[in-house]
């Protein structure tokens, strides 16, 4: 729809839509790679393959980050030039924020569960 | 809502109308029933006007199904204030009861009724009249300051202004069948939890917030892609006018925090509907959890709402003093530190909750650091109009009474920010006065501004100036004499939502805020007689030249109101404020070599995907599940019919490009 309101969108990067499409090639690569990258996990899953299941859950939350990358670059065609550096610069501003979101609550929540909960009743019958 | 007789509420009828029966309407609520009365009456007056006149067809063809982004935004200026007649109707129910429930009167409100009013108050001014006013300006604005058509995806405009519509007719009819929510416009857990609100009232706030959130959001992709995508050759980032860029810091926001609203109302939904205990007070739930995440939004939210109202003010404060705006790229810079920022803050809303003395610390002073960009850019405007030959136009009386009144706000807020302070005043009137005094005083004097600074190029005439001042004064006055006794009252420690007091010393400064409501609903009334009397006028009023101010920013380069095209041409930039660049250098609008110019297509389908969201709504309150799922199903097929609808553009012949731009030369001869 963009082409019907304007008659040459994206006029002032000429190279928007350089590289927009992947080729047979990549789009098997980052196919062949997210097979791999959920097989495996699967795989711990089923067989059981650590003893704990916290090595586990931490494997898995790892290859679903690559898993993340792999879909940015093979699919969503995104490197440091694509859409004239935005496409990067909102990567990076979402990653600025998902931090700050992550480890804000992580922090905020650890010192409201150590103050406010479950502890509390027994904490209160001590204050005077 | 009360219990019903079980003949009625079993078997087939609970099949079809759910939880829904003669008892969820409120006859017992004579103030409602009346309001209920009044709204019909004046519903059937407009529709039988409009079958009347045979306005319907005019009204799909041209309104409804538009793509237009300057139609489309002044639908939105029309649903935010229609929103805020019924919002502020709420605040004097408010200030009424407060005055009178003193000495033993209970007032003239019930409990069930005050707590519907205090939560609808803040979820209608926030969402449907704050939201969809600042949308509808930065629609109507912002394409044309860039120099571009129309915004990136024109149908996707449409859509999300009705779903947010759609959003707001949810909660309007939560006035009249069933209840609407009595938590507090954030609806904290657990009490919004269904063990403690069994009704239908979160379940209204929660579905009119999910789909007016989608429209939101939408709008915040496409007004991006816009900004990044669309601009006129030439304009590059630092050339982009002040409020383009704050729009621009505005949507990004809204992209941002807008989904964590989302995913914390579905998670809240979840523990309503399937039975999860995410918020619960028992099974492991936590409702704090709730309150942090939706502060995550909410804080943003706020700078959301004045980021592009501080761009308003940079380009009136540089138009009206007739000067280049003081410090460009600092109110740049200032703007996006501020955007980033707002992510740094969200914990000052919930320092009481017990997080402790070092996260307090960290929340308390990266609040007050956020008030030294703020700050730089009062101290641009203020060097803006230093020396310049100012204009006193009422856009710019607006941006004078905003100066001072944002500040003394700004710095009440700062006061609270400090988490001691903040300890004293937390949840008291106190802050109910810090925050309407930087809504009120930022957002929407700003929207007046606008609203007096654009009405020219949207219908090329201006507003009255008599009526104009009224409301100013008016308004002004009023909001002193609303907001400053509630700083003294939460000063003396009363809390915010009480709905009857004890001590009858208080009840003096209540009575002074509810005889500032009242002056503010005479400035209220005041602009609605400025905009009658302007219309009746207009001939008087007409601006031909479409630029009445002296403007320095590329919308005011077109005819008032634009054409569907915006431009016959695209501008090419070589300075920011570049029609004061291009008036500088003697510009000649190019009189000939005109070509069709490629246009989007109507197209119904928003408005049918938001009716059909609105019976989905009604299914998923009300427990009709065959509604929600025949709608649902219909939504996907209605989206799905869409892509395969090809009529999607069309051209706009050469002839009448030639004779549109014809006219407008006819008019700018006769001017001289």
């Amino acid at each position: 729809m963009s082409d019907a309101a304007h008659p040459k969108p994206g006029h002032d990067h000429p190279d928007a839509h350089a590289g927009a499409h992947g080729t047979m090639g990549s789009y098997m690569i980052g196919f062949g790679l997210s097979v791999i990258l959920t097989a495996i996990p699967f795989w711990l899953v089923m067989t059981g393959f650590f003893a704990n299941p916290q090595t586990t859950a931490i494997i898995i939350m790892a290859f679903a980050v690559v898993q993340i990358v792999v879909h940015m670059i093979y699919f969503l065609h995104m490197n440091t030039r694509s859409e004239g550096g935005w496409s990067m610069m909102a990567l990076i501003f979402t990653l600025v924020l998902v931090v700050i979101t992550l480890s804000g609550s992580t922090w905020v929540m650890y010192h409201l569960n150590h103050n406010m909960m479950p502890t509390m009743s027994h904490d209160m019958s001590q204050m005077p | 809502m009360s219990p019903s007789p079980a003949s009625e509420n079993s078997g087939i009828w609970k099949l079809i109308f759910g939880r829904l029966d003669w008892s969820s309407l409120p006859l017992h609520e004579p103030i409602v029933v009346g309001t209920f009365l009044m709204v019909m009456l004046g519903g059937l007056v407009v529709v039988a006007g409009i079958t009347k006149y045979k306005l319907w067809g005019m009204l799909w063809n041209d309104w409804f199904t538009t793509v237009d982004h300057k139609r489309i935004g002044i639908m939105y200026m029309i649903l935010g204030l229609i929103m805020f007649v019924r919002g502020f109707a709420d605040a004097v129910m408010m200030r009424l009861q407060q005055a009178m429930a003193f000495n033993g009167s209970e007032g003239y409100l019930n409990a069930h009724h005050y707590d519907q009013i205090f939560t609808a108050h803040g979820v209608i001014m926030i969402f449907f009249v704050a939201m969809p006013m600042i949308t509808g300006i930065m629609n109507y604005i912002v394409p044309l300051q860039i120099g571009a058509r129309d915004v990136s995806f024109p149908f996707l405009n449409n859509f999300s202004f009705w779903m947010t519509t759609a959003g707001a007719v949810i909660v309007m009819m939560s006035l009249f069948v069933g209840e609407f929510a009595r938590t507090g416009w954030l609806a904290y857990p657990p009490l919004s939890g269904i063990a403690y609100s069994p009704g239908v009232g979160v379940d209204y706030y929660i579905w009119g917030l999910q789909i007016a959130g989608i429209g939101t959001l939408l709008s915040g992709v496409n007004l991006i892609a816009t900004i990044v995508k669309m601009r006129a050759p030439g304009m590059n980032m630092m050339k982009l006018p002040v409020f383009t860029w704050t729009s621009l810091c505005a949507n990004v926001l809204i992209v941002a925090a807008f989904p964590v609203l989302t995913a914390v109302l579905a998670l809240l939904s979840l523990d309503r509907y399937v039975g999860t205990a995410f918020f619960t007070n028992d099974m492991g739930g936590n409702p704090m959890m709730y309150v942090n995440l939706i502060w995550i939004w909410g804080h943003p939210e706020v700078y959301i709402l004045i980021l592009p109202l501080f761009g308003v003010f940079s380009e009136v404060t540089a138009t009206f003093s007739n000067k280049r705006l003081f410090g460009y790229s600092s109110m740049v810079y200032a703007t996006i530190v501020i955007a980033l920022l707002s992510y740094l803050v969200w914990l000052h809303h919930f320092f009481t909750m017990g997080s402790g003395a070092s996260v307090n610390s960290f929340f308390g002073i990266t609040t007050m650091v956020i008030s030294i960009p703020t700050g730089a850019k009062l101290f641009n405007w203020l060097f803006t109009m230093y020396r310049g030959r100012i204009r006193f136009d009422l856009p710019m009386m607006w941006t004078v009474a905003f100066m001072l009144t944002f500040t003394v706000g700004g710095m009440t807020g700062v006061l609270l920010a400090v988490p001691p302070a903040d300890f004293v005043l937390h949840n008291s009137l106190f802050l109910i006065a810090h925050f309407h005094n930087v809504i009120i005083g930022g957002v929407l004097f700003g929207l007046f501004a606008a609203i007096n600074y654009w009405w020219p190029k949207a219908f090329g005439f201006t507003l009255d100036t008599k009526w104009g001042k009224r409301s100013f004064w008016l308004w002004v006055v009023g909001f002193w004499f609303a907001f400053m006794p509630l700083y003294i009252l939460g000063l003396m420690g009363v809390t915010r939502r009480m709905r009857v007091f004890d001590d009858p010393s208080l009840q003096i400064w209540f009575q002074i805020a509810a005889f500032g409501a009242l002056m503010i609903a005479a400035g209220i009334a005041c602009m609605f007689v400025q905009f009658a009397v302007s219309i009746i006028n207009r001939e008087k009023l007409r601006d031909t030249t479409g630029d009445p101010w002296n403007g320095r920013t590329l919308e005011w380069a077109t005819s008032s109101p634009p054409p569907d095209y915006n431009f016959a041409f695209t501008p090419v930039i070589h300075d920011n404020d570049a029609w004061a660049d291009m008036k500088k250098r003697g510009y000649q609008r190019p009189l000939s070599g005109y070509e069709a110019i490629h246009m989007p297509s109507n197209t119904g389908t928003g408005i049918i995907i938001a009716g059909l969201s609105i019976a989905f709504s009604v299914g998923m309150i009300w427990y009709m599940w065959w509604l929600a799922g025949l709608s649902f199903v219909g939504i996907l097929a209605v989206a799905i019919g869409h892509t395969f609808n090809y009529k999607r553009d069309f051209y706009i012949p050469k002839d009448v490009v030639e004779r549109t731009e014809g006219e407008r030369t006819a008019l700018l001869a006769a001017k001289g």
